[in-house]
């Protein structure tokens, strides 16, 4: 890894940024792995605001990733990585890191930053969507302000659960099922105090439900703060089927396996470039069902008319889809 | 930094060799004029800008004029409760910068927040720690402004603008942070003119919500003020506006009319997130602006050619045409 992060042509992202060393590797759940870069000259690194991320390099790509700690004359940078193996292979870049390697990493990033007048903050995560939480979660802690945290794991596979429990004692809830957590959210939508600012990372399905959860409830947009990088590394998601109508076929999609790889694996390829549900190029027509948009290329209208998908990220909320294909 | 250039027989002196003058050419418009900071500009008397925190020779006596205007009035101060974090993220930053680019005369160490400082110029070796008021010898946004020359704002940025809610300024050149404090940052430039038709303010705050940590930019801006008083503020309005209406009769205006240049840097700070705004006053007389040749023409011609609106919104209508007569030589 080492020596291809150094002869990588330096990715724009990354320009002008640290050369850092992986210092540390820490196993969080079976999937998810804490790593960790300092200066390789030792000295401390610049500060950050609580919920920056930082754009990591791997090879010819470079993805971006939420610091964990409050960013407070940090002499680290931690960042969590969510293994996905059906990613445009950051993440799997990123878990096959070693002590000692070099990096090239950007400056920390602010898009998520706490509100200074919140008179508390809500905190909500699932899964992965835990690391900019931390991150709220321990500036809050040295600023002596007051900070709730939700979060929403799969049994066993809570990471950061330990140092979450450390950090809030009691404002902190776990769910670990569906029913418990819808639970848990409207009881915390409904009773928290004026002036209260409502943080979100996590999956994007889950980010939406949530505030839509939360404006049905009466809360005012300028309240909701939702992590942009959430659906960086997007999950695998659930396995469904796919009905192509012209061609008269129909496939499986599996757990972990996009749309697009699945069309490709059954020499049913389309154009595609980014895959990573930024550029627009595997767009295809749905007929019917609703898609699970993940991408970041369809406007919210074109997103809810459920006529255009894109099938490198995307998946489905129905059992079944039908495609114009 | 001591020499300055050949002015007939004589080496300029410190205050004009390293003055900012802010006229590239022979009029002046508003823009959004910013550029990234730390860059020398050289000038046609030497040169400015190479460091953030400029120390003078007024620097003991404009920090000893601050404390006796803070005593006077207290509202010069103000710290909105949540930007307490901010004024230490403003600490921590500006005591390092200013160790390192006056290495003779201060030193900053800091372990975790135990912190250690030591300013010569004040014989002052002090230890504290960051985020603990209560370990400095005054509040912690007073200490700051005990120890830099500049004027301080903080705007904290929140629901898509910027707001001014913390700040020490001592110096404004007429205008009130007491009045202004808790204002948006379109709010505060509401009364100067063109400048809304213009979109200058509102491209100047999209430029700042984007700036991101660590970043630093500068911009210069002037206005005139009759001797060399740094506190033309709207509290002290009664004692320096009538000036404005009697120098341009005075045989002394040569010496007591001065070009006033505010240095302002813009600073996103690391772990705040606030937007740190530096104000940094510099006041030369039109006697020693006129032992620069092309200075005195050009300021001679900007006054002559500057819009009457945005004459009057400086404060300058007044005498105005008398310094351009005199700098011109008409």
């Amino acid at each position: 890894m080492t020596a291809t992060a150094l002869q990588a042509k330096v990715h724009p992202a990354v320009e002008g940024g640290l050369l850092l060393e992986v210092a540390d590797l820490s196993v969080q759940t079976a999937s998810v792995t804490s790593i960790t870069f300092t200066d390789p000259a030792g000295t401390a690194l610049p500060g950050y605001v609580p919920g920056s991320h930082l754009v990591v390099q791997y090879g010819d790509g470079a993805n971006a990733y939420s610091l964990t700690g409050s960013g407070r004359h940090p002499s680290e940078y931690t960042i969590s990585v969510l293994r996905v193996d059906d990613g445009a292979g950051g993440s799997l870049a990123m878990h096959r890191l070693a002590v000692g390697d070099l990096v090239r990493v950007s400056h920390p990033r602010s898009a998520f930053a706490p509100v200074a007048t919140a008179r508390h903050h809500l905190l909500i995560a699932a899964g992965i969507g835990i690391t900019p939480m931390l991150s709220h979660a321990r500036a809050a802690a040295e600023r002596d302000s007051e900070a709730t945290l939700v979060y929403v794991y799969r049994p066993g596979q809570g990471a950061h659960v330990q140092q979450a429990r450390e950090l809030l004692g009691p404002a902190l809830a776990e769910c670990t099922d569906r029913g418990s957590f819808q639970e848990e959210l409207t009881r915390r939508l409904t009773d928290q105090k004026l002036g209260t600012h409502l943080y979100l990372c996590g999956p994007a399905a889950f980010m939406d439900t949530v505030l839509a959860r939360a404006r049905e409830l009466g809360w005012p947009q300028g309240r909701l703060h939702s992590e942009p990088f959430g659906a960086a590394e997007l999950d695998q998601g659930e396995p469904f089927t796919v009905n192509l109508a012209r061609s008269g076929v129909t496939l499986e999609v599996p757990a972990g396996i996009s749309l697009l790889e699945a069309l490709e694996n059954a020499g049913k390829g389309v154009p595609n470039m980014c895959r990573k549900g930024v550029c627009g190029e595997c767009s295809l027509q749905v007929l019917r069902g609703a898609p699970l948009h993940r991408d970041l290329y369809l406007s919210e209208q074109e997103k809810s008319a459920n006529t255009t998908m894109m099938c490198c990220v995307s998946r489905s909320l129905d059992q079944e889809l039908e495609l114009d294909l | 930094m001591s020499s300055g250039v050949i002015d007939g027989t004589a080496v300029l002196p410190e205050r004009i060799s390293r003055f900012p003058f802010p006229f590239p050419s022979d009029s002046y418009r508003y823009s959004t004029n910013v550029e990234p900071a730390l860059k020398t500009v050289v000038t046609e008397a030497g040169a400015w800008g190479g460091r953030l925190l400029d120390i003078d020779e007024h620097y003991r006596h404009e920090l000893t004029e601050r404390d006796a205007v803070l005593t006077r009035d207290p509202t010069r101060l103000q710290v909105l409760p949540h930007m307490r974090p901010a004024v230490w993220d403003a600490i921590s930053t500006l005591l390092p910068i200013m160790a390192a680019e006056h290495p003779d005369a201060m030193s900053f160490d800091r372990d975790g927040n135990a912190c250690r400082w030591q300013n010569t110029l004040q014989d002052l070796d002090l230890e504290f720690t960051l985020g603990d008021d209560g370990s400095l010898p005054v509040e912690p946004l007073r200490f700051l402004g005990s120890q830099i020359q500049d004027d301080i704002a903080l705007l904290d940025q929140r629901e898509g603008a910027l707001w001014l809610d913390a700040g020490l300024v001592t110096f404004a050149a007429d205008w009130s942070f007491g009045f202004d404090v808790g204002m948006k940052f379109l709010e505060v430039h509401g009364p100067v003119p063109r400048v809304h038709q213009e979109q200058i303010i509102t491209r100047a705050q999209q430029f700042l919500l984007r700036l991101q940590p660590g970043e630093k930019y500068r911009r210069a801006n002037w206005t005139m003020t009759v001797d060399r008083r740094l506190d033309t503020s709207t509290e002290t309005y009664p004692q320096w506006a009538r000036d404005r209406a009697t120098v341009a009769g005075d045989p002394a205006l040569p010496d007591r009319l001065h070009l006033r240049v505010e240095v302002q840097h813009l600073i996103r700070l690391p772990h705040s997130g606030a937007v740190l705004f530096l104000v940094r006053t510099h006041l030369l007389s039109l006697s020693d602006i006129a032992r620069v040749p092309a200075w005195r023409e050009r300021l001679g011609r900007v006054l002559a050619e500057l819009p009457e609106d945005m004459a009057e919104y400086k404060g300058i209508s007044r005498y105005r045409s008398a310094a351009s007569a005199w700098l011109l030589g008409t």
